[in-house]
């Protein structure tokens, strides 16, 4: 299980309405669905991970965030999650406050742009960074949209959006973050994890 | 229950074949008119189990009939869905008990315009009822009486039956567990209704027809229902669909013969088709039930439209639409996941990609028949444990 999905758990309170977008196989759905008895729907886009997640009885809609998010009404879910896809959007402040329209909260996760190890692959060998948390190359990455902790913090800020809190995590452990060690933990977060709205 | 001489007279149809129910309960059309006393055949496949939690009821298509599977014992030929149903298929009748009625209007021993009116004794032709969707769907409502099924672990159907599946759920918001409309709409659209038009005009304008009362010359309209049926099997296909497999392609010759005889494959295969179609189905049906559909518009039953149709469903769909159809188009049917989402229903979603146009809920579409499979198996579970608690 990935920690990440772990943190995002502890966030969110029992027996409420979780809208998934980017939801993949299922695996966060089954999650708090198991160990929440939150009330599930999914979005995706991938036709075998559409499949995937019906063959586990997980309520999904075949189809993309970025042109069909207009089909949730206003606030009818508690909880809105995108993990970790923000990035790949055309449009991700579009997509954002979609999001925000959607869910009483928001949970979106990054890959954080600004970890150390992302830092010194393009200061000291000049190339476009490859991780664990960013695996493709720069030729065939989803990712058009590449932010920073720090990037999506003043971004909140910037547009009016309340952020309630943003966890840092780094494999196993987690941070908060908050405004007075935001420089140190953008350095030393692979993910970022934003609570807002 | 009206008489059933002549029912059947292009075939040697033997009655022994075809399950009937009488509904005696008087059902109030939406015309206005009452029936009662009227027969409903249908056919069932695997078994119902102690728990009666494996039912699942199939809707069929317009040409359709309740012969879902294994072979048809009055034309001798695959059931119409032998691609989803039957023993280890995607609706696996070794687990589930499947359940398919004739729709009434229909002409495979269901109430319909080829029944002897009983008060002249004579075929009721044009005389029958217009009936709609909803009152199809009313009257199967008495064979799941009959057969004891309070709820249905799902029922499904693609086409007029995922219409007829949206009506029976707006209708009967607790009679089943889940549902999967197929390749579907919640109301037909302009081109639907042109479609179909022009199916009963090609009827209407055989001769033979005789204003529907060519069944007391024991005759059928061929020519006319045969080129409504080749109307209907253009809307099937898609465009590149189509073009794969018939392309230019000559039937059987080498060059043109400058004649109006079928040069092309494609001409040869809609000849056939319709011609094919005039063995088994009665003229006088494909205008009562195309009449049925045009009057589908489930949003007009409920003010608020369509998400007061689907309000306090308690229902679990699945909506599944197909690439390349454009009788009922993926936008059709995402309007009808917009609207359950705006209910607050549990819904999903699949569109599969295919090029096999309407026709692929038919069809062994791999992706499409996976989808199902996991969602009827995985509804089976839920719906297990629901009843235990």
């Amino acid at each position: 299980m990935k920690k990440e999905f772990k943190v995002i758990a502890d966030l969110l309170p029992k027996n409420i309405r979780v809208l998934d977008v980017g939801c993949g196989d299922g695996s966060l759905m089954n999650l708090l669905k198991k160990e929440k008895n939150i009330e599930v729907r999914g979005l995706e886009l991938n036709q075998d991970n559409v499949q995937e997640c019906i063959r586990k009885g997980l309520p999904v809609i075949q189809g993309n965030a970025e042109t069909e998010l207009h089909q949730f009404p206003d606030q009818s879910f508690d909880f809105v999650i995108l993990s970790q896809t923000l990035q790949a959007f055309y449009e991700p402040e579009k997509v954002l406050q979609d999001l925000i329209r959607i869910g009483k909260s928001v949970i979106v996760s990054i890959p954080n742009f600004g970890y150390w190890k992302v830092r010194t692959k393009l200061l000291f060998f000049g190339v476009m960074p490859v991780t664990k948390t960013l695996p493709n190359t720069w030729y065939n990455t989803p990712n058009l949209h590449m932010c920073t902790i720090k990037d999506l913090f003043n971004f909140c800020d910037e547009k009016n959006i309340n952020i309630k809190k943003v966890v840092g995590v780094n494999e196993n452990k987690t941070s908060l973050i908050r405004k007075n060690n935001l420089e140190i933990k953008n350095l030393f977060s692979k993910v970022g994890i934003f609570l807002i709205g | 229950m009206p008489s059933l001489a002549g029912l059947f007279f292009w075939m040697d149809i033997k009655l022994e074949n075809i399950k009937r129910l009488n509904v005696s309960k008087p059902l109030k059309l939406d015309c206005g008119k009452t029936i009662s006393d009227f027969p409903l055949a249908y056919e069932t496949y695997g078994k119902l189990n102690e728990n009666k939690d494996n039912a699942i009821l199939v809707f069929h298509a317009l040409t359709g009939d309740q012969f879902v599977t294994g072979t048809n014992p009055i034309t001798k030929k695959e059931g119409w869905w032998v691609t989803a149903v039957g023993p280890g298929k995607a609706i696996d009748t070794n687990k589930y008990f499947v359940i398919c009625a004739n729709v009434i209007g229909g002409c495979m021993g269901s109430f319909g315009p080829r029944d002897v009116n009983p008060n002249n004794k004579k075929p009721y032709g044009l005389d029958f009822p217009v009936i709609t969707i909803k009152d199809m769907v009313r009257a199967q409502e008495s064979l799941l009486e009959h057969l004891g099924i309070r709820k249905l672990l799902c029922a499904t159907g693609g086409s007029m039956g995922g219409m007829q599946l949206l009506q029976f759920c707006a209708t009967f918001p607790d009679k089943a567990f889940s549902a999967v409309p197929i390749a579907c709409s919640s109301s037909h659209s302009a081109q639907n209704i042109a479609l179909n038009e022009l199916a009963r005009q090609a009827i209407m304008a055989d001769p033979l027809w005789d204003n529907g009362q060519y069944v007391l010359k024991n005759v059928q309209p061929k020519n006319g229902l045969a080129v409504a049926r080749m109307v209907g099997h253009i809307s099937y296909l898609s465009e590149k669909g189509m073009q794969e497999k018939f392309g230019r392609k000559l039937q059987e010759k080498a060059d043109y013969e400058f004649s109006f005889d079928a040069d092309f494959q494609v001409e040869s295969y809609l000849r056939h088709q319709g011609y094919a179609f005039v063995e088994r189905f009665d003229a006088n049906s494909v205008l009562y039930i195309t009449r049925a559909m045009d009057y589908f518009d489930l949003s007009k039953q409920f003010k608020g439209g369509l998400v007061e149709a689907f309000k306090n469903q308690k229902t679990k769909f699945l909506i599944i639409s197909f690439s390349s159809d454009w009788l009922y188009t993926t936008k059709d049917n995402k309007d009808i996941v917009i609207a359950l989402n705006a209910s607050g229903a549990d819904v999903s979603y699949s569109e599969i990609i295919t090029d096999k146009g309407h026709d692929s809920f038919l069809l062994d579409e791999p992706e499409f028949l996976k989808t199902l499979k996991g969602f009827i198996d995985s509804m089976y579970e839920k719906f297990k444990n629901e009843k235990r608690i």
